[in-house]
Order: structure tokens, then sequence, then C-alpha cells
């Protein structure tokens, strides 16, 4: 007893910290694979594939969508949440939930929808159209949640300092939601240059069109590796540009006293325009998938759904989704487990590459891990073990969230209490914490495996040959033009990923207490 | 009349929140609100501020109707200010932006008024620069006064507004609230669940119970005079006896006592407050005229005691108990023989 706690308290938790320190080196790996790789091509070859015209072209796209599209994104999601969650609207909790409801699409469905409805759309204009509509809930979640947290009286003090209601809204109620929208918007950008599918089907140029395009035709050559190179500094450049707009603020209510639910303004005769915007939002991101969709079902009639190919595409991606899930969740579980219960400098440093390496594109993950197995490890190469490894890396962020959250609702103190019972340490850990964080872990679990659903760009690159998931399936015959065909794979993950938005949506709610 | 509340009632579906409230506050005045949680309070100030419409009655303020019958003006445009229980600070704005929000961008003179609103509500200059958090409570309610005095509004109402604060601190906060009401001329409405801090604070006070106006008037005679029982116990320890009516005499377990004059003869019940009560020992063996009763117990507290005292009548089976608090360097010891003297008049409760 002695000599345990004399060794605790020298390195608390020493073997969680080993197994979290080996999960942040992994995590460093897609980084440390761009500098190395950096290093070997040599300066002179280095910038001559960096400082070229396609690379500005490129750039000048990159920043164009995401100039375009996290403005829209912003004002969309804002209207959306503020007439939701603040006002009168009719059926306000039914429009709340469908303005949830389009990320059950993955992007590069909607796309599909949209190319098949508007076959001409294209470019910049089609990017971003689609991106708003595929991305928006991203933005709607923490804005509508930081809207229900706001303390109303802070609007009332406002109103009897002589603002008119738009006044509060603009010099009130926004500034408050700052936060929310700096981080809503960072998760938009980051899916803005990580997404392939999307941009590939609507012919808009990114890095990630790009990277795979030259993965393609010539392997993991130097330019596809510079390029990824380009693409990993956007990303980092968009975490330090959010990080420089959300500062050091704190936002959080001031007082002490419960606050007293908001009052929902009325609409009075702006009640028609509010609903037509919320219908039209529907209409674009979830009619026309559904309608597409229904249509191509309809043509396709009942010989599209070959249970030979669909269920065993369904079957593969079940179990490459529950067993990446679980890997992930396990890998996360550590620092999770750190990061609540022994946090300091040391930890946060492992937390900080844990949650980086989720905002790497998948693309370049992948190409890191191409690259590293045939150069040095080649039996590993279209394994098994490097497919998870890439899923495990672009998904610990989802784990950490929802295993944090559940590991800080068991306070140390019920093991000790449960101790103090008589219960011996593995015991208490095992009756107390592992209960009270089962549903979290089964959350996080959920969330890895329905990301890993919808996963293409990497599991395109990595798979093992003879593996087909939905998401590739419907990959190839898209890129066949056989959009009946493809039709049945969609609706597959479509209704795979609605008990994950129908969670989101849950777990929103639950935050606010309603 | 500054401010008339004519008949303002208000439900919540088949909950009735308030109740005909009639009231009239003079220009210049503090008006304590003062009721049990629940009693419509709060609903009651939110509708004169503007954030909660009336189901009927009307509202003037210095000749200008706010509300009545369907007209309403919107809360921003009362000139009605407003510091609620927590200060309701913006919390993305310094201490300095808080105070001048109400008051344009680029006015001139801005800072200087910000500089002397801050001095009104004594914060320290250094305070400008913080953020709501990195206040302390009392600082908060300080900033959110002086945010609500820039536009030297006509009418302050103050939800609470010492209740998140420790007891110390309370105090001092009240005092420099009503300090600084006084010296800017401002009337002011203060709802409070707390009686003692309704009485210290008001020149007139509103006693509201289930949505009705039960009593209104000045804090002495309120609390000397409280119409029932009820209101007798909420603003303040009170002992009530049973007692007959005769001859502007009412006799009850503490002997004949004066009432106030012209009353109607018969069985009424009767309120003294314990600081009309005096107890005196009686020296050992001796028995001294008047009422007398017999210690049954001290509850220690410092400087105020209280001394539980057990009569014994003649003419009942039960004898008496009264709570009687003692300054303390009177304090009887259990057992002792005590003479009840009783000073002023008994106040005649209504019911």
């Amino acid at each position: 007893m002695v000599i345990a706690a004399r060794g605790r308290s020298r390195v608390p938790y020493l073997w969680v910290t080993i197994v979290a320190a080996f999960v942040s080196l992994v995590s460093l790996v897609p980084l440390g694979f761009i500098a190395w790789i950096t290093i070997q091509t040599g300066w002179e070859t280095a910038s001559k594939l960096i400082f070229r015209g396609r690379v500005g072209e490129l750039l000048v796209n990159t920043a164009l969508l995401e100039l375009c599209t996290i403005p829209l994104t912003i004002v969309l999601s804002v209207s959306l949440a503020w007439l939701t969650e603040r006002t009168d609207l009719p059926g306000a909790r039914l429009w709340a939930w469908l303005a949830v409801a389009p990320l059950a699409v993955p992007a590069f469905v909607h796309s599909y929808a949209w190319i098949s409805l508007v076959p001409g759309l294209h470019g910049l204009t089609g990017g971003v159209l689609v991106s708003v509509l595929a991305y928006f809930p991203f933005l709607y979640l923490p804005v509508a949640a930081q809207l229900r947290r706001l303390d109303p009286a802070i609007e009332d003090a406002a109103a009897s300092l002589g603002l008119n209601p738009w006044q509060v809204f603009f010099r009130a109620i926004l500034p408050q939601l700052r936060l929310a929208i700096c981080g809503g918007s960072l998760l938009v950008g980051l899916h803005l240059l990580a997404e392939y599918g999307l941009y590939v089907m609507i012919r808009f140029d990114t890095f990630s069109t790009a990277i795979v395009d030259q993965f393609q035709s010539a392997f993991n050559g130097p330019a596809a590796n510079m390029l990824a190179g380009v693409l990993v500094s956007c990303c980092l450049l968009l975490l330090v540009i959010e990080a420089v707009l959300r500062g050091g603020e704190r936002y959080a209510r001031v007082g002490s006293g419960a606050a007293r639910p908001a009052d929902r303004r009325q609409l009075g005769r702006w009640v028609i325009p509010a609903l037509a915007l919320n219908v039209a939002a529907v209409a674009l991101a979830i009619g026309v998938p559904f309608v597409t969709l229904t249509r191509w079902l309809y043509i396709g009639g009942i010989e599209i759904w070959r249970i030979d190919l669909v269920g065993s595409a369904f079957a593969q991606t079940v179990v490459l989704a529950i067993a990446g899930g679980v890997l992930a969740t396990i890998a996360a579980a550590p620092m999770a487990w750190l990061s609540v219960r022994a946090p300091g400098r040391l930890q946060r440093i492992f937390e900080a590459c844990h949650y980086y390496v989720g905002s790497l594109p998948g693309v370049v993950v992948a190409l890191a891990l191409v690259t590293i197995t045939v150069r040095l490890v080649l039996p590993l190469y279209q394994t098994f073990a490097t497919l998870f490894l890439a899923y495990v890396m672009l998904f610990l962020p989802r784990a950490m969230v929802g295993l944090r959250t559940s590991i800080a609702q068991a306070p140390v103190e019920l093991e000790r209490a449960a101790m103090a019972l008589g219960r011996t340490p593995f015991q208490a850990v095992r009756q107390t914490t592992m209960r009270l964080a089962a549903p979290g872990v089964a959350a996080s679990t959920a969330l890895v495996a329905l990301g890993i659903t919808n996963e293409l760009t990497a599991t395109l690159m990595l798979s093992p040959t003879g593996v087909e998931t939905l998401a590739t399936k419907f990959w190839s015959l898209t890129s066949e033009i056989d959009y009946v065909a493809a039709a049945p794979y969609a609706v597959m993950m479509v209704l795979l990923s609605l008990p994950l938005t129908f969670l989101l949506y849950v777990q929103s709610r639950r935050a606010t207490g309603q | 009349m500054f401010l008339t509340i004519d008949a303002i009632s208000k439900s919540y579906g088949a909950t009735v929140a308030l109740d005909a409230i009639d009231m009239c506050i003079e220009a210049g005045g503090r008006t304590a609100i003062v009721g049990p949680s629940g009693s419509g309070k709060t609903t009651l100030l939110r509708i004169i501020a503007g954030f909660e419409t009336p189901g009927s009655g009307s509202l003037v303020l210095d000749g200008k109707t706010l509300a009545d019958n369907g007209l309403l003006v919107p809360a921003h445009k009362r000139g009605i200010g407003i510091v609620s229980q927590d200060g309701a600070l913006f919390p993305h704005l310094t201490v300095a932006d808080n105070i001048g929000f109400a008051l344009a961008k680029h006015a001139p003179g801005r800072d200087q008024r910000i500089t002397e609103l801050m001095e009104m509500v004594e914060l320290d200059g250094i305070m400008a620069t913080r953020r709501p958090h990195q206040l302390s409570g009392g600082q908060q309610q300080r900033v959110a006064l002086a945010r609500a005095l820039a536009l030297k509004p006509r009418l302050m109402l103050l939800d609470e507004p010492f209740s998140a604060l420790d007891t110390g601190l309370r105090d001092t906060m009240r005092r420099t609230v009503a300090r600084v009401l006084r010296a800017s001329g401002t009337t002011a409405i203060l709802v409070t669940h707390d009686q003692a801090e309704a009485l210290s604070f008001a020149d007139q006070v509103a006693v509201l119970r289930q949505g009705r106006l039960v009593q209104f008037g000045p804090p002495r005679a309120l609390y000397g005079k409280p119409r029932d029982r009820e209101t007798a116990t909420f603003l303040g320890e009170a002992i009530l006896l049973d007692a007959d009516i005769a001859a502007d005499r009412a006799t009850c377990a503490l002997g004949s006592l004066t009432v106030e004059q012209g009353l109607k003869a018969g069985q009424a019940t009767i309120m003294l407050r314990p600081e009309q009560i005096r107890l005196t020992t009686a020296a050992a063996g001796t028995k001294p005229e008047g009422p007398v009763g017999r210690v049954d117990d001290v509850e220690f507290g410092g400087g105020n005691c209280m001394v539980l005292v057990r009569i014994d009548r003649s003419d009942r089976a039960m004898p008496d108990f009264l709570s009687i608090k003692c300054v303390g360097s009177e304090i009887p010891e259990p057992g002792d023989l005590v003479k009840i003297s009783v000073h002023g008049t008994a106040h005649v409760l209504a019911d």
C-alpha cells in the first residue's frame, strides 16, 4: 500500500502516461512525414514543386472556397439558430431537428444529388452551394447551444438601456456567440480543406482532389507529397487564425443565480419570411438529396439492390466501422483519463497532439501511411493494420470528446468512497467510474464508427485489395457515371448516419439541460 | 403622481400572478416591493420595465402612458433603468464599455462621463479595463448600477440586486445604492424577499402576497401596525397573543395592555414586537408585581439572545411560551423568575 502510494506520487498514473505518450507520438507521424519528405526531397526540388502555377491556382481556389463558404454558412446557421431557439417560429422544435439532419447525408452524396438534379453545376459556385448545405449544421449546433445558454437578463439590460430589438441582437447577443461561431467555422473550414469526393464530383479543384489525382497517376511521388505539405500548412494556418480570433476570452455567465428561461420573440408579420428561410434551407439541404435518391431508386427498381454486392459492402462497412470505433476509443482512453484526472503541462501537450491529428485531411494521413509502409515496412502496405491506424488517427478527437466528458462525470471521490466502503482499487474503478463512463464510451465508439462509415479518401487509398465499403463502392459507381446503381449505397450510408445525427442533436440539447 | 399603477393584472394560464395591483409612487421616492417567492413581485417589476405585457390595467409614468389597453411602449423607449440580481453585465465588454454601453460610441465627453459614473458608485479607476468575470459580486453590481445610471433614467428598478452578495457586503451595497440614488434624485423601486432590506432601504413599502397588494405604506407604519397575521410575521418577529378587548385595553397573558383607541370590544389577536418587551430578573425569593414568567431555555447568540419564557396561568391548563429577544448584558439564566414589562401599545390585528 505504502509502496504504491509512493510510486504514484512521483509520476501520477505512470503507465497511463506512457501509453498516452505513445499515442501522441504516433499522432505526430503525418507531420513528421511531411518534414522528413521535404528534407529528403531537398530544398531545390521542393521549392520547384511548391512555387509553381498549379499550387498558386489551388491556393486561390482554396482561399475563395473558404472565404465564400464560411461567411455564408455563418449567416445561414446563425439565422436558423436564432429563429428556432429564440422566436415563436411555428414548429421550432421540428425545424431545429431538420437543421441538424443534413449531417446524415455524407458531403459527397450531397454533391451527387445536386449533380443529378443540375448536371451543369460546377466550379466555385457549385462548390460553395453544396458546401454550405452539407456543412452548415456544424455551425448551427454550437450556435444554437450557445443561444440556449445565454442569460436573458443581459438582453433585458440592453433593452432597458435604450436599444431596439435589432441593436440588442447585434450588440448584446451576437458578440456572445463569438466562441461558438469561431469553433464551428474552424470545423467547417477544416472540412472544406479535407473534403475530396464533393469537389471531384462538382469539378472544382482543391488540394485534396489534386493530391489524389497525383497519387493515382504517379503514386507517392514528391509532387503529391509537396502538395500535402502545403495542405497541412493551410490546416495549421486555419487553426492559428481561429485561435487568434477566439482570443483568451471567457464568455461564461457571470452571475450565480439560475437563468430564467429566455423569452421567445414574437415574429409577427416576419413569420412568413422566417418560415420561407427554414423551408428553403431544408428543401435544398435535405429535399434535394431525398428527391434525387428517390428518383434513382425508382428508376433502378429492384434490380439495383444486388444483395451480393450491396449486402457485402454493408457488412464490410459495419465490421470496419465497429472495429475502428473500438480501436479509436481504446487509443483515446488513456489521454482522456489523464486530461480529467491528472491535468498538467505535459498532459496538455499530449492532448494537443491527440486533437491536432484529427484536423488533418484524410488524404494527408493516407499519403503519409502509404509512403511509410512502402518505404519502411512493406508487409504492412495495404493491410487492415494500416487502414485501422489511419482511422484511429483521423477520429481520435471524436473519441476523446465523448470519453472526456463521461470520465469527468465520474468524480474520483466516488472511487474513494467505494474504497472507503471496502472495495479494492480495481473493484472501485470498475463499479463506479467504468459504470458511469459506459454510456459515454459507447457514444464515442458510435461517433467514430459512423465517421468511418462515411470515410472515403483514406479508405480509397489504404484499403486492402478486395475491401469495398459503402463509400468506396458508391464512389467507383459514380465515377463510371452509373448513378442509378450507386443510389442504394448512398441510401445505406444515410440510414447508418441517421443515429449519429440524432445522437448529436440530443447531446447538444442535453448539454444545455433541455 | 410620478408613477401610477392602476389595476394591473397578469395571469399565466390559470395561474394569477398579479391581481389588480394599484400603487402610486412619488417622484424621488424609494419604494420597496417585498413578498415571499411566487408573490408576483418580479412580474410586477418586469411589467413596469416593459419586459412583460400586463393582462389588464394601466401604467403611467410622469404623465406618459406606458401601458394601457393594448397600447404598449416597448422597453427600450421607456427610459427606465434596471439592475438585476446578478448584474447581467455584458461578458464580452470591459467595465468601461459596459458602463458606456448606452452612450453613443463617439459622443464627446463619453470617457469623462464613464469616469464620473465609476466615481459615483465608488469603483476604482483601474477597474475600467477589467472584464466582468474578473470582478467580485459587489463590484459587478456597482458596474450594473453605473451602467443603468448612464442615461440618467427617471426611474430605477432594482430586482433583488443584493441577494447574491454576502451579508456584510449586502449592507454596504444597500447604503451605497441608496446614497447614489438620493444624490442623483432618481426614483427607485426595489424588489426583494428580504423584509429587513425593504424596511431599511425604502420610504414606502408594498407587501405582495399571492399576487395581491396586502399593504402599502411607510416602513414604520407597516412594521408597527401590520394588517394581518402573515404580514406581521413576514415583516419581523412578532409575539401574537389572544386577548379580550374592552375600553381601549387588551387583557392577555401579559396582563392588561393599552391598545389603539376606538376598537370594538370582543376577542381579538394582538401583536407585540419583541423589542417592546423587557425581562427583569426578580431577586431570589421575591414575587414581583404584574406578569411574571419562568425562564425555560436561553439560546445564546452573542449580542442578541433568545429567551424562552414560560407563563403559567391559573385560568388555563397549558402554559404560554414566549420567545423574547434580549440584549447581551441582561440575560437571565434558565430557571430564573422574570418580570415581564411591556412598552408602548399593543397592535390589534384585523383578522
